[in-house]
Formats: C-alpha cells, structure tokens, sequence
C-alpha cells in the first residue's frame, strides 16, 4: 500500500487545478490518476479557441489551456499516472487502481478529490428509432477522432443537438471538407453559446432547425440517411412535418452526464438534478474527507469556473488534512441548507456551515427556462439580502451568486438560503 | 442602400440586428439592447475576422501523430477556407512546442500559423 495526502481521481481540467492548489496550500504528497496517455482531459480534443477568457485574460484553445495547467503541476513536481484506471475507492479512502506496469495496487489516502469530468448522453439514452450501422457518432467522439486520431468520421453529415461540441463540429467537419446538412436541435431553443451558432453555422450557411429532432435511421451497414420531423410543445413528432435527409453520418451533441460510477460505489449522495454529488461549503461530499469539482460535480459551460471550482476543492482538501492532524474539533456542525426554488435548478453547494466557509463562497446554479428581465433574489430565512436583475438567464449558461461570511454571522439561526428568481 | 442581418454574439439574447450600409459605409446600426452590439455589428459588416484552428501531422513523437494548430491572430473571414487548404499536406517533426511556427504568412494573410500543443 501506498500512502498520500491527496489522490486526485482523474487529470484533466478540474484534477489539474485541484492538485496545484493543494499543493500551494501546503500539501506535501498528491497523487494525480489519470486514465488517457497524458494529461490535459478532454481538453486536449478541444483544439478550437474561446478558453481561458476569465483565468488568463486571453483566448487560447484548449490544449493550450490545458498546457498551462500541466506545466504548473510539473513546476509544483505532484506526481502522476497515466494510464492507470482507478477501479474503486472505499469511504476510508483506499484507491484501488491498475496500469500495465504495476497491475493492481491501492494507495491509501486522507483525502480524495473526485475530478472524473462527464461523458456524453449516447443513442440508446436518446430512444432513436431506427436501425444500428456505423456512422453513428457522438460529437465528442468524432472531435476526437478529427482532431486527435487524423480521422474522418463521414462526408455528409447531420447533427442533432445544438450543444456547443455539436456546433463546433459542425464547422470542423465543413473546414475538412465534409458537408454538414442540418443541425436538429428538440427544444425551441440551442443549449449552445450564440457566439458558436453565429461562427460555426451562419459562417458556413448551416441550418439551425430548431423543434426538430431525428425520427428514424436508415442504413443497415452504414447510415444511409435519417428523417427529421418537427415536434410539438411536449416533443412529440407532428405528422406531415417529416424531411428526409441522405447522409452518412449522424452526430450526437445531446447532453453531457457526469461520471459517477466512483462516486457512488464510495457511497456519496448524489443530486438527481445534477447527477452529481451532493456537496457543501468546502465542496466535501456527504463522505468526510471526499471532495468533488468539476463537471463530475455539475456539468460547467466555462472551463475557467471548472478551475476557479477545483482550486477551492484542493484548497479545502487541505484545510481538511490539517485540522485531522492536528486533531482539532471540527467546528459546531451548524448547516445551513440552500434551497433552489422559482427558476432555478439546483445549486452547487447543497449546504453550508457558516463557520467553516471562506470569506465569500460561490455558489453556482442553473435556470430552467430562458428568463429576460428577471432578478436573481437570496433570501437568509424570511429576509431578502440580494435582489439583482439578469438580462436574460438561459438553462445554457450557469449563474452564480456570492455569500459573505460576514454577512451570514449576523443571523446566527439562520437555518434556510433560499435564491430564486422574481418577476420585479 | 443594403441591409445586413446579424445575430450579436456578445451574451445569450443573441439580439436580432439589422445593419443599413451604402457602399462600404454602416449607416446605420439597430437591433441592439447594448452597445456590444453596435460596436459587434460594425466591426462584423466592415471587417469580419476569425482565428482559424486546425491539424497538422507531426511524425516522430511518441505521444500523438496530429498537433493542433492555429492562426496566431485573427485573419479575415473569407480567407478562412484558403488558410485550411494551405494546411493541407503539411507534416511537422517533432520535438514541437506550443507558439512554434508552423507555417510562415498563411495563405498571403501576413498572419502565422502556430502550433497549440506540445509533441
């Protein structure tokens, strides 16, 4: 058995961030298990640019993104793994993971940070019709396949789904010669940023069909065409609206889930709004000692809150470690519930003790519906400390709110934060 | 007179904006709640530009066959496809280094392509 203070469960994006902040915060030993052959996540595959804007004040592409955070963890000297799949982590901490080069081995840890990123929501949880050939993609799968392996998934292509990894296929497979038909998004409106609508479709004159999703797939070797109809306001296909569309290729853009199977077998609660886990102020699992960041915990649209979210999970791992060393008493457990209601979704944390909260915590949420003109309101029990009007909030875009520590300590029976939204 | 349509990209309302132009010059910009709208539809109509990312094949590096590259600043907007064929065929050696250039003055742009990723 191997002993650290940290192992970090996973090398991308959030893992990264997590162990150069634990490190900074005076971590002597951090363990980095990553599955791919390098670091960097799924960062690596995203070789357009727009990330970084809020961290570093510029626009890089991904793997350069990705690239200052590997030099940072090389700087800082945290060891890592590649290759190495963790198979298990059990509530006291011990990591059992396997590469090719040790076999199976365990790593016994004070804290464990979960950073496992998501995966894509794939046909069979999308209930498509039709038959199963080749040339069924998800959109990340065919990003890694152009951008990484030198691939090309198809020649005429139809997307459906308007996530922003579909859109900028749409304009990658156009700039590599493929013709890209149609985008078929089922809701009224794109889950994706206007910035890539405008610049990954209009640029190349590809359509947007918006209530529109794919109803069947023909090809039994290979694709050979799909039919799309438009749907009604509960997703239910309209008959008579059907057009047909000859392509070899359908991709996927349709959602992404965090990926939990860790999580779960440690036996952390989880959100059924986030399919993440639940957390509070230190972003520690209902696990003691369990910390969670990144979109294993809540599914990010800016990689730059990802990192921002993973400093504080490896800061706070820290925090944990010392006051177990020193065998401090934990602070009162005092735990104020934050509770989404009106509007909005769910919130990262779920709770938060007053006292073991930094100065200002973030706390992250997402809408349910596109809102113009509303305000975002937080309620400390009956009395109302923040009222601000949003533009517009969309479900594509995540808000957040900041709490003061300050503020909270003048209500020391605060029992309930409730944020919502208000029409005035 | 010519009208142009565009959707802003500055936030999510993705206002609808219309653009009234004589010759080369914008008469007039509206459609827009802010003024990243106006100041988006003005640069969008006169000068459109994109950075431009992509492939090229590395042989010689143990990690990875394609490194990822890109234009080193924004080069106009129909000079976009011409930047991807001059990629076309294009094979480095490694050792490269994220901000190596790869390609000097793409496509006559006076802009370089450089790489994005370490092989």
């Amino acid at each position: 058995m191997k002993y650290y203070d940290i192992v970090v469960i996973g090398g991308g994006p959030a893992g990264l961030a997590a162990a150069a902040s634990a490190k900074r915060s005076g971590a002597d030993s951090i363990l980095i298990l990553e599955r791919d052959k390098e670091l960097g996540g799924i960062l690596n595959q995203c070789i357009h640019n727009g990330f970084g804007l809020h961290t570093f004040k510029e626009e890089l592409t991904g793997p350069e993104y990705a690239g200052r955070f590997i030099e940072q963890v090389k700087e800082l000297e945290i060891e890592y793994l590649l290759n190495t799949m963790v198979m298990d982590i059990s509530p006291n901490k011990v990591v059992t993971a396997m590469n090719r080069t040790e076999g199976m081995f365990e790593v016994q840890a004070k804290a464990v940070i979960l950073a496992m990123g998501c995966r894509e929501r794939s046909r069979g949880a999308l209930n498509i019709p039709g038959y199963r050939p080749a040339g069924i993609f998800s959109a990340g799968t065919a990003q890694r396949l152009v951008n990484m392996e030198g691939y090309m998934p198809g020649r005429e292509v139809v997307i459906l789904g308007s996530g922003d990894i579909g859109l900028i296929m749409a304009r990658r497979m156009t700039l590599e010669g493929a013709k890209v038909k149609v985008v078929a998004e089922l809701m009224p409106y794109s889950g994706g940023l206007k910035r890539n609508i405008v610049q990954c479709l209009d640029d190349f004159g590809i359509p947007l069909k918006l209530s529109h999703t794919v109803i069947d797939i023909e090809g039994k070797e290979r694709v050979e065409g799909i039919t799309l109809a438009q749907v009604d306001g509960k997703g239910k296909p309209i008959p008579g609206t059907e057009e047909h569309y000859t392509c070899d290729t359908l991709l996927l853009s349709c959602g992404l889930i965090p990926e939990n199977e860790l999580s779960r077998g440690i036996g952390v609660e989880m959100s059924p709004v986030t399919s993440g886990p639940l957390v509070n102020e230190s972003l520690e699992t209902s696990v003691e000692g369990v910390f969670a960041c990144g979109n294993v915990l809540h599914v990010h649209d800016l990689v730059d809150f990802v990192s921002e979210e993973a400093s504080a999970a490896g800061k706070n791992a820290v925090k944990y470690i010392k006051q177990l060393e020193a065998g401090a008493d934990e602070a009162p457990a005092k735990e104020v519930k934050i509770v989404p209601v009106d509007g909005v979704r769910y919130t990262v944390p779920v709770t938060l003790n007053p006292e073991k909260m930094d100065d200002t915590l973030t706390v992250r949420f997402r809408v349910g519906g596109v809102y113009q003109n509303r305000y975002v309101a937080v309620y400390l029990d009956d009395e109302r400390i923040y009222h601000k009007k949003r533009q517009i909030m969309a479900p594509g875009e995540m808000e957040q709110v900041k709490l003061e520590k300050e503020k909270l300590a003048k209500y020391p029976d605060l029992k309930t934060i409730t944020i919502k939204l208000e029409e005035e | 007179m010519i009208k142009k349509e565009l959707t802003c990209i500055g936030c999510p309302m993705g206002c609808p904006l219309t653009v009234e132009m004589e010759g080369s010059e914008v008469k007039s910009v509206t459609g827009f709640t802010c003024k990243r709208g106006d100041v988006y539809a003005r640069k969008e109509v006169t000068n459109p530009t994109r950075i431009v990312t992509s492939t090229v094949r590395v042989t010689g590096s143990a990690l990875t066959h394609m490194v990822s590259v890109k234009t080193k600043e924004d080069i106009p907007k129909d000079r976009i496809f011409a930047c991807v064929e001059a990629l076309k065929g294009i094979t480095v050696k490694a050792p490269v280094h994220i901000g190596d250039v790869i390609l000097a003055d793409v496509a006559g742009t006076g802009v370089d392509i450089i790489a994005t990723k370490n092989a």
